[in-house]
């Protein structure tokens, strides 16, 4: 394969990460917290598609449809559930809560559904792309990117324009203020749940269609290397989590394709160190300044 | 028109009683000063007054609704605004915004139709924009609505925080040391500004100031606290030259 092909497969790895490293930073921006079970809001997501899909043999649409709000309804009900009672407690507490959700996740898409892999259904049925010779893009990565893009900048139009978006900003830079101002910052840190997870059924749904399998943990790894991305770009900066998720799917499908498959994690995990120990804010974020 | 009034508002954090026995009533369009020393407990006061702290005893009455230990956003509806004594814009946020964001309450809009652009959200957003331009332009910032809030210097970062406190709408509004850094041709500024509000909006304003100049100037009313009690309170001159307070500021 080309390098121009190999680059196009990053890509479409990259905005799925990007996707996902959203949730992440959008969490971390407004509630101040690292919500270490948002990778498997991912898995649940696929899987609330195989199930409609695959047993109960709905229509494609209806179960991309049911996924979203699926998901997003179980991100708001986790925050609520676990999350919120601990408003006031360390961030340790809440990390450690966050991993605790994150095995419930897991286990009890376990019980349901069993260890073994399950072949996820063929729901992106797009035409290949073929430009000049050499150069094919597959059907599924050039629909994921288009849709990325799509949801990117509609993420960005709303922030920056509606009355929500800008009461999102405010409380993640000074919650206090902005409740003084009659914001209600219970209800922002629940819309923000809500827009993650339903953006990482959408990351789901890609996913598991790139890969073709999904069993209980296969939100992990993509979870994790958001994660990464997400500090990649600067945690809390939204542009900074769809550029550290596009950098981060190219490095890792370049590594792949001219290094190593089996060390191209390796590389992706080690970018994590060296971003902490040369940049920790990140390519976007901001240097922060304690004040003494 | 009373349109604050406590009734023995007092609160302790453990064995310390960093307010008590706080009974004040101040009267509509009326300039009220807060004064004491340091860690007299006057922030504390604007706390209480606002919900981040809940009293452990006495009642707050605004505007003849009892608002005694709601929360801060059920007190911003009710019309409490502030602002800080350390200014708390949302820096990141341009001039505009920040005032639009004190208009968070007061225009309406489904949260869809922001998404897609439809219906009521142009309307309403220029609804938005027309009174928060409105606004910025009293305070001599509609030139600068566009910019980031943190890029204005001092006095008119000062100017946006009273702005953006008005945008909410209040019954009454705080003013937590608006001179705090000024030079003292700033503060003769912000003490027109002051009475402007206050007549302009036929506001009730409440603020507290180690300025006396300012407080003097512009206060028909004050109150001292020192160690979380009221010392004095009344018309501004007679207070100012009670012995206890002199006491109180200066050392015996």
């Amino acid at each position: 394969m080309s390098f121009l092909s190999q680059l196009i497969n990053g890509l479409s790895v990259g905005s799925i990460y990007a996707l996902i490293a959203l949730g992440y930073t959008m969490v971390y921006g407004i509630a101040k917290m690292l919500n270490f079970a948002h990778g498997d809001v991912i898995m649940v997501g696929a899987y609330t598609i195989f199930t409609a899909v695959s047993m109960l043999g709905l229509d494609y649409w209806i179960a991309i449809i049911l996924s979203v709000v699926f998901c997003t309804v179980l991100g708001i009900v986790i925050e609520k559930i676990a999350y919120k009672p601990l408003r006031k407690a360390s961030p340790l507490t809440v990390l450690i809560t966050a991993i605790g959700v994150s095995y419930l996740l897991q286990n009890i898409v376990l019980l349901i559904y069993g260890s073994h892999q399950r072949p996820f259904p063929k729901i992106i049925s797009v035409k290949s792309i073929k430009i000049g010779e050499n150069l094919v893009i597959s059907g599924e990565a050039f629909f994921t990117m288009v849709i990325t893009i799509v949801i990117m900048i509609i993420l960005t139009l709303f922030i920056k324009n509606s009355k929500t978006g800008r009461a999102m900003v405010a409380v993640s830079e000074d919650k206090g203020a902005a409740e003084l101002m009659g914001i209600n910052v219970n209800r922002i840190i629940s819309i923000t749940f809500a827009i993650g997870s339903g953006l990482a059924a959408i990351a789901g749904l890609f996913f598991a269609s790139t890969y073709g399998f999904i069993g209980p943990y296969s939100g992990a790894m993509p979870g994790i290397k958001a994660f990464i991305a997400a500090v990649l770009g600067g945690i809390g900066s939204i542009p900074g989590a769809m550029l550290g998720g596009i950098l981060l799917g190219v490095v890792e499908g370049l590594s792949k394709a001219y290094i190593s498959t089996e060390l191209s994690d390796a590389i992706v995990f080690s970018i994590l160190i060296v971003i902490l120990l040369f940049k920790p804010s990140g390519l976007l974020g901001k240097n922060v300044t304690e004040k003494v | 028109m009373t349109i604050l009034e406590t009734k023995k508002l007092g609160i302790s954090f453990g064995g310390l009683r960093a307010v008590d026995d706080f009974s004040i009533s101040i009267q509509k369009g009326q300039l009220y000063g807060l004064i004491g020393p340091n860690g007299a407990g006057k922030t504390t006061v604007f706390n209480l007054l606002t919900g981040v702290y809940k009293p452990t005893d006495g009642s707050i009455t605004l505007d003849g609704e009892n608002i005694t230990g709601k929360s801060t956003i059920e007190i911003s509806k009710a019309g409490i605004a502030r602002t800080f004594q350390n200014i708390r814009l949302f820096k990141n946020l341009s001039v505009l915004d920040n005032v639009k964001l004190g208009l968070h309450n007061r225009v309406k809009y489904n949260l869809l139709t922001s998404i897609f652009k439809v219906g009521s959200y142009s309307r309403k957003e220029e609804e938005m924009n027309k009174i928060a331009l409105e606004l910025l332009r009293v305070f001599g910032l509609e030139n600068e609505a566009q910019l980031p809030a943190s890029s204005l210097p001092y006095g008119m970062q000062r100017k946006l925080e009273i702005a953006r406190a008005l945008a909410t709408n209040p019954k009454l509004l705080l003013l937590d040391e608006p001179a705090a850094g000024m030079n003292p041709n700033e503060t003769a500024e912000l003490m027109e500004t002051i009475k402007f509000v206050r007549d302009e909006f036929d506001m009730t304003i409440l603020l507290i100031e180690h300025d006396m100049r300012l407080v003097a100037g512009i206060c028909e009313e004050i109150c001292v606290l020192n160690f979380g009690t009221v010392l004095a309170k009344g018309k501004t001159s007679e207070v100012l030259n009670d012995p206890r307070v002199i006491t109180a500021y200066l050392g015996e």
